[in-house]
C-alpha cells in the first residue's frame, strides 16, 4: 500500500474515532452517571444541528453557530425537560426509557412542524487538503479537535473543579452526599443538562457534513448506545477506548469491503466484547479511571 | 380500543335524519345532483415522514389536476372526487390504505406510490381487486402488469443520456455509488450496462443502506480506484451527506459527478451552490424549462398553493400526466369500466402536458416522452440538451402486454449480454 493511501486511511480512522466519541459522550454522561437510558439522545443531536442551521441562517459567525450555540441551547432544553419530566422518574429505568422515547417522538414532530420535513444544511467552513495523491477534508480535523476538546474539558471539569468533585460524590452515593449538604436533585439536573449540551455540541459539529432532517437522530443513536455499553462505567476512559476500538474496526472494514460489512464488523466486535467483558471495557480494566 | 356503539336515542335521531334525507332526495334528484354521483379517484401518497417533502407536492399536484378537470366539466358529465390517504412513509399503511381504497371505497382509479418498495407492496392488491393503478414517479423500469400504468421516466430514457454525456466529456472509467434497495441495485445495473455498451468500464460499485451518514471510507475507496467519473443513485436525507462530504474533501474539482436522483428533492435550495454545481442529471422535466406549457403548469400551481412552490420536479409532472392520461382514456372509452379504459389507453393515447407530448405505449404501459439533460448552476437548472420522444426501451426489451396480457412481474436488466 502506498504511503499516501495509508496516510489517508489513518486520517479517516482518526476522524471516525472522533465522530464516534463525539456522538457518544453526551449519552455516556447521562447513562454513566445517572443510569438513565436517554432514547432522545439522537434528537438532542438533531436539535443541536438545527440550532446551527438557524444561527448560521440568521447570519451569525459559522464557528459560533456550530460550536457555541448548540451546546448552550440544547443544554437549556435538556434542563427544562429534566425539570418537567425526567426528575419524577429517577430510579425507574423502564419508565425513563418510555418517557425519553416519547420526548424523542415529540421533538421530531415539533421540529417537523416548524421546519418541515426538509433536508437542511450548513456550509463547511474550511476547505480540503492533500495527502499525496488524495484529497481529504480539513473539516475532519475540526471534528477531531472538537472531540479532543470535549473529552479534555469533561476531564478537567470532573477532576479539578469543586463541582466535579460533588458530582462524582453524588453519583457514587447520593444519600451520603445529601447528608453532607449537597442537593442531589440539583446535581442530577446539572448532569442531565451537561449530557444534553454535549449531544447538542455533537449535532452542531456534524451539521456541515450531514443531511439535517428531523429524523436524523435515528442514524446515530444505535452506534452511540453500542459504544456506551462497550465502554463500561468509566465515562471518559470507556468512551475513549470503545470509540477507538469500534471506530478503527468500522472504518478499516468499510474501506476494505462495504459500509454494510463495516457496520456488521462493528456489531460483531461489540457482541464479542460484551461476551468477554459483560460490564464493558472499564468494567474490568481501568476501573478507577474517570 | 373501544368500538362506537349506537344508543337508543342515537338510533332514533339517525332514523329521523334518514327519513328526512329520504324525503329530501326526490328534490335533490330533480335538481340533477343525484345523477352526478362523483367519480372516485384514490390517492396514496406520503404527505409526511421521510418522503413527505416529495409527497406533499405530489398531493398538491393531484388536487390541481383534478380541479382543472372538474372546471372543464368533469369526466362523462360527472365530477371527480379525490379520496386521499396519507401513507406517512410507512409500508404497512400503504397496504392497509390500498385495501381500504380498493375494497371499501371501491375507487375507480388509484394514482400514487412513491418508492419502488411501496409500489411493489400495493401493486398485487390492486391486481387482485381489479382496480386500475397509475404509478407516477421516475423509477428503475421493468414493471410489466396489465393493470398498472407507469408515467415517470425509466433508465433507458434518462440514465443512458447521463452515461453518454459522461463517456463523451469525462472519460471511460466510472465508479458507481447507489442506495441499498431495489431502486439503487437495478439503477446501478443499468448504469453498468450503459457504460459497457458505450465502451467504458466500471471500477467499482458500492451500495449504502439509507441510514449511512459517514461516507469517508467510500470517498477513500473511490479515490483509490481513480475513476474518471462517479455515477450516483443515492437516495434520501442521510445520503445527501455524501455530496457535502465529497465537496468538503475537495473532490468536487477532481472527479465529476452524474446522478439519477439528485435534485428531485430540495437539494438545490438547501445545499451550497459549490456543492451542487455541475452534477449532471437527466429527468423528464425541470422547474426551469422555458416551454409555454411548462411555465403554465408552474404558474397554475403557484396560483393555487402560493408563490413558494419553486421546487416542483418530474415527480409532480408525472403525477399530473398520470391523471390527465387516465382522463383521456376514460373519455375515449366513454366508460369507467377497467377493461374498456385499459383498452383505450393501450390504443396509444397521447396528450400535450407540461413536459411536452406524452404518449402511452400500449405494449409496455409506460410513456414515450421527452427527457432533458441538465446540471445545477448557482441554484438554477442549466438545460444542456433535450431528447424528444424517448421510448421506454428498457421495459420494452422484455415486456409486451398486447401480446402477453397475463404478464405480471418486474423485469430487471440482463447483464450477461
Amino acid at each position: 500500500m502506498a504511503p499516501d493511501l495509508i496516510g489517508l486511511l489513518g486520517f479517516n480512522v482518526l476522524a471516525g474515532i472522533a465522530t464516534l466519541a463525539l456522538i457518544t459522550l453526551g449519552l455516556g454522561v447521562i447513562y454513566g452517571m445517572m443510569r438513565i437510558i436517554n432514547l432522545a439522545h439522537g434528537e438532542f443531536m438533531m436539535l443541536g444541528a438545527y440550532t446551527a442551521v438557524a444561527a448560521s441562517d440568521a447570519g451569525l459567525n459559522i464557528w459560533v453557530a456550530m460550536l457555541v450555540l448548540p451546546p448552550l441551547v440544547v443544554g437549556l432544553i435538556g434542563l427544562v425537560l429534566e425539570r418537567t419530566v425526567i426528575r419524577f422518574l429517577y430510579g425507574r429505568m423502564m419508565d425513563t426509557m418510555l418517557a425519553t422515547w416519547g420526548i424523542s417522538l415529540g421533538l421530531i414532530g415539533l421540529v417537523t412542524s416548524i421546519y418541515g420535513n426538509v433536508v437542511r444544511g450548513v456550509s463547511t467552513p474550511v476547505g480540503s487538503f492533500e495527502i499525496g495523491r488524495y484529497g481529504a477534508s480539513l473539516y475532519s480535523l475540526v471534528i477531531v479537535a472538537a472531540a479532543c476538546a470535549a473529552l479534555a474539558g469533561l476531564y478537567l471539569l470532573l477532576r479539578l473543579t469543586k463541582f466535579g468533585l460533588i458530582l462524582r460524590a453524588t453519583m457514587q452515593n447520593p444519600r451520603m452526599a445529601a447528608s453532607l449538604g449537597v442537593s442531589p436533585d440539583r446535581i442530577y439536573m446539572a448532569t442531565f443538562a451537561l449530557g444534553a449540551g454535549l449531544a447538542g455540541l455533537a449535532g452542531g459539529v456534524l451539521a456541515p457534513i450531514s443531511g439535517i432532517s428531523p429524523a436524523m437522530g435515528a442514524a446515530y443513536i444505535s452506534r452511540a448506545f453500542i459504544t456506551v455499553l462497550g465502554g463500561g462505567p468509566a465515562i471518559l476512559t470507556g468512551t475513549g477506548l470503545a470509540s477507538t476500538l469500534f471506530g478503527f474496526i468500522n472504518e478499516l472494514v468499510s474501506f476494505k469491503t462495504t459500509p454494510v460489512i463495516g457496520d456488521v464488523a462493528l456489531l460483531v466486535a461489540a457482541v464479542l466484547l460484551i461476551r468477554v467483558l459483560p460490564q464493558g471495557i472499564t468494567g474490568r480494566y481501568l476501573r478507577r479511571s474517570l | 380500543m373501544t368500538h362506537p356503539t349506537i344508543s337508543r336515542r342515537g338510533a332514533l335521531k339517525l332514523g329521523t335524519a334518514a327519513a328526512a334525507g329520504a324525503l329530501a332526495t326526490p328534490f335533490l334528484g330533480r335538481s340533477g345532483l343525484a345523477a352526478e354521483e362523483p367519480i372516485k379517484l384514490g390517492s396514496l401518497l406520503d404527505g409526511s415522514g421521510a418522503l413527505g417533502l416529495e409527497g406533499k407536492r405530489m398531493i398538491e399536484t393531484t388536487e390541481y389536476a383534478v380541479e382543472l378537470l372538474n372546471k372543464a366539466g368533469g369526466l362523462l358529465g360527472r365530477p371527480i372526487k379525490i379520496i386521499a390517504y396519507d401513507t406517512q412513509s410507512s409500508m404497512q399503511l400503504y397496504t392497509q390504505y390500498a385495501q381500504q381504497l380498493a375494497l371499501k371505497e371501491k375507487v375507480d382509479v388509484i394514482q400514487g406510490g412513491i418508492t419502488s418498495a411501496s409500489r411493489e407492496a400495493i401493486r398485487p392488491i390492486f391486481g387482485r381487486s381489479k382496480t386500475l393503478y397509475f404509478y407516477n414517479t421516475q423509477y428503475e423500469g421493468g414493471v410489466c402488469d396489465r393493470n398498472v400504468f407507469c408515467t415517470g421516466t425509466t433508465p433507458a430514457q434518462t440514465v443512458n443520456h447521463i452515461v453518454d454525456y459522461a463517456l463523451k466529456t469525462w472519460g471511460k472509467k466510472a465508479y458507481i455509488v447507489a442506495a441499498d434497495y431495489n431502486y439503487g441495485h437495478i439503477t446501478a445495473s443499468w448504469m453498468t450496462k450503459f457504460m459497457k455498451e458505450g465502451g467504458g468500464s466500471v471500477a467499482g460499485t458500492d451500495f449504502f443502506p439509507l441510514d449511512v451518514t459517514n461516507f469517508s471510507s467510500a470517498i477513500s475507496r473511490i479515490q483509490q480506484a481513480q475513476p474518471d467519473l462517479v455515477l450516483s443513485a443515492l437516495v434520501g436525507a442521510n445520503h445527501s451527506g455524501f455530496y457535502r462530504q465529497w465537496d468538503a474533501a475537495g473532490m468536487k474539482g477532481r472527479i465529476p459527478l452524474g446522478s439519477s436522483v439528485f435534485g428531485l428533492g430540495d437539494e438545490l435550495t438547501t445545499m451550497d451552490a459549490s456543492t451542487t454545481n455541475g452534477i449532471v442529471t437527466c429527468y423528464g422535466w425541470y422547474n426551469d424549462l422555458p416551454d409555454a406549457r411548462s411555465v403554465e403548469f408552474v404558474k397554475g400551481m403557484q396560483a393555487k398553493f402560493g408563490a413558494d412552490v419553486t421546487d416542483l420536479s418530474e415527480l409532480d409532472t408525472a403525477t399530473y400526466d398520470g391523471i390527465m392520461l387516465w382522463a383521456e382514456g376514460v373519455k375515449k372509452a366513454g366508460s369507467l369500466d377497467r377493461d374498456k379504459v385499459i383498452a383505450a389507453l393501450e390504443s396509444g393515447i397521447s396528450y400535450e402536458g407540461p413536459t411536452g407530448k406524452v404518449t402511452m405505449d400500449g405494449a409496455t404501459h409506460h410513456t414515450t416522452r421527452s427527457t432533458y439533460l441538465a446540471r445545477p448552476k448557482d441554484k438554477k437548472w442549466e438545460i444542456l440538451a433535450s431528447f424528444p420522444d424517448q421510448f421506454p426501451a428498457d421495459t420494452a426489451g422484455a415486456c409486451d402486454l398486447l401480446k402477453n396480457p397475463k404478464t405480471n412481474k418486474q423485469f430487471t436488466p440482463d447483464l450477461k449480454g
